[in-house]
């Protein structure tokens, strides 16, 4: 047989590409791992307890971000308590009872438009319906309002794709016995894609955490300290307003970028837990 | 015998394609009646309509008369859930609820409001026992039913159409997807299921036709050709294109 060797323009040609991917490669964990780096570095030096537990004065020239991460806490709960009974109900509605294709193809191709589109659009959007329209303040309430409109198409399209890939035999099966639809629905389609609802929450928490443009215009920049009821109904600055604030108009750096090392480590914490709590729901189905 | 079905001049459309041409057929009660056919010739549609389940599917037209128990499967009067109850279904894929086997078979009684832990205890092994699965699963009702093998799992679905007790079982070629020893025990089950149910099967297998069914019936393009006593439509068929079939000359 024949001895068939690779050519030498070839072997240049691989060993170049070789190369080049290497490249690739490095520049892509470089830039991630001196992003994190670089935050991480300047930011947790600045946390300290002080920081993390009092609410800023300009009397005392204290700064603390307290009433930050409280807002921002209010502003996750009161979205997701509101948007997901809405994109939930409104998933479930679209894939097992619309019967109109044509329409429901049309609210996905709307739906993910929307999702795609700049947030600071929706900021004003809010502004303009809340504030001026239904003459609410510049509050949680009405930043969280907005979120929820922002968020309202991630979690129903997130749904929506997990109740399409429960296997039709299931739902056959259980109506087969004779149950009703909801039943159907409620007993066996949901518990069997919650993995898919639950992925939906930490994209949407992901998104809140991270917002600022819509709730610049709608939540406004306070940083009072409040309880959870009081809280809703003032101005008030989540952490990434907050961020934008000190470091835009303040110029305390050290503040910004100990927020944002904070945020940073916020959102490995919710990450994990999405992985954790996705891995608990598949556990538990199989006993 | 009494007859439990009446189907008499049935149509049905799938949008504007005829599946079923003018079928009429009576089915006796505790009998098993098997329903055979090339693929596509409309006896698993034939199946589905008897409880209903083609109203899953949209743009499906069914015309004529059908009727469990002297009541129309139509009809206004009838509550689809009840008639599902009534008449229960196996499908071809072995399709357990992702949940323990007991939830699995407690499933159908809990739909229809049974709540006490006893009872429902009492019909899960009821249940398995009469799916011959009971000794296989009883140190394990806890788990979950994806865990077993595709017999085990066919045997299991049967315990959950069985334990909402009906009247009627529709299995859809429910040994195709197994092995021959899990095919065997499932034939052994519907031998004994008999004296309590009428059963009504779909199957592609000529030697599972003649070895479990009373009664059969010959479906090809959408027409029933014909119907009647197994051994004899075996032996000697009374239409040529029934004895094409059951002797392998094309299917």
């Amino acid at each position: 047989m024949e001895n068939k060797t690779i050519s030498k323009e070839r072997r240049a040609y691989i060993a170049l590409m070789r190369v080049l991917m290497g490249i690739s490669v490095a520049l892509t964990c470089g830039l991630v791992l001196f992003m994190i780096a670089y935050v991480l570095g300047r930011g947790i030096p600045n946390i300290t307890w002080e920081l993390l537990s009092t609410k800023p004065s300009y009397l005392s020239g204290n700064i603390g971000i307290l009433p930050d991460i409280l807002n921002t806490v209010y502003v996750i709960i009161t979205t997701l308590l509101i948007v997901l009974p809405v994109g939930v109900g409104a998933a479930i509605y679209l894939t097992e009872y619309a019967q109109n294709k044509k329409m429901v193809a049309a609210i996905e191709y709307a739906a993910e438009t929307l999702s795609g589109i700049p947030s600071i659009i929706y900021g004003l959007v809010g502004m303009l319906i809340f504030l001026q329209l239904f003459g609410m303040q510049t509050s949680l309430l009405a930043g969280a309002l907005t979120l929820v409109i922002m968020n309202l198409p991630t979690i129903m399209r997130t749904t929506q794709e997990s109740l399409k890939t429960v296997p039709q035999s299931y739902r056959e099966g259980a109506f087969g016995l004779g149950a009703g639809k909801w039943r159907v629905i409620r007993t066996v389609v949901l518990p069997d894609c919650i993995d898919g609802v639950i992925t939906g929450c930490i994209l949407s928490i992901g998104r809140i955490l991270g917002e600022s443009a819509a709730l610049l215009f709608t939540a406004g920049f306070a940083h009072a300290l409040n309880g959870f009821v009081d809280g809703l109904g003032k101005s008030g600055a989540t952490l990434t307003v907050a961020m934008y604030v000190y470091a835009k108009e303040q110029g305390e750096f050290e503040v910004a970028y100990a927020i944002a090392a904070i945020l940073m480590l916020l959102t490995v914490i919710i990450n994990l837990s999405a992985t954790m709590v996705g891995k608990y729901f598949k556990k538990r189905r199989n006993v | 015998m009494k007859s439990i079905i009446t189907v008499k001049d049935m149509c049905l459309w799938y949008g504007q394609t005829q599946a079923l041409k003018n079928i009429s057929m009576d089915i006796e009660e505790n009998s098993i009646t098997a329903l055979i056919g090339p693929s596509g010739c409309g006896k698993s549609t034939f199946l589905r309509s008897l409880n209903r389940m083609n109203d899953l599917i949209p743009g499906v037209k069914i015309t004529g008369e059908l009727k469990y128990r002297d009541r129309d499967i139509f009809g206004k009067d009838m509550d689809v859930n009840e008639l599902r109850r009534n008449i229960g279904m196996v499908f071809q894929k072995p399709n357990p609820f992702p949940m323990s086997i007991y939830d699995n078979i407690a499933y159908g009684p809990r739909t229809h409001g049974i709540r006490s832990k006893a009872q429902l205890d009492e019909i899960v092994e009821r249940s398995l026992r009469g799916a011959a699965i009971w000794d296989e699963t009883k140190d394990r009702l806890k788990k979950s039913a994806l865990g077993m093998s595709g017999g085990q799992q066919q045997r299991l679905c049967i315990a959950r159409a069985l334990a909402v007790e009906p009247d009627v079982l529709l299995m859809d070629e429910p040994t195709s997807a197994l092995d021959p020893i899990s095919t065997m025990k499932i034939e052994e089950l519907m031998e004994s299921l008999k004296k309590q149910y009428t059963i009504i099967i779909v199957t592609h297998n000529m030697q599972q036709a003649v070895r479990i069914s009373d009664s059969t019936a010959f479906f090809l393009l959408g027409d029933l050709i014909e119907y009647g006593n197994t051994e004899k439509m075996f032996a000697q068929p009374q239409d040529k294109r029934t004895e094409d079939y059951i002797t392998g000359r094309f299917g």
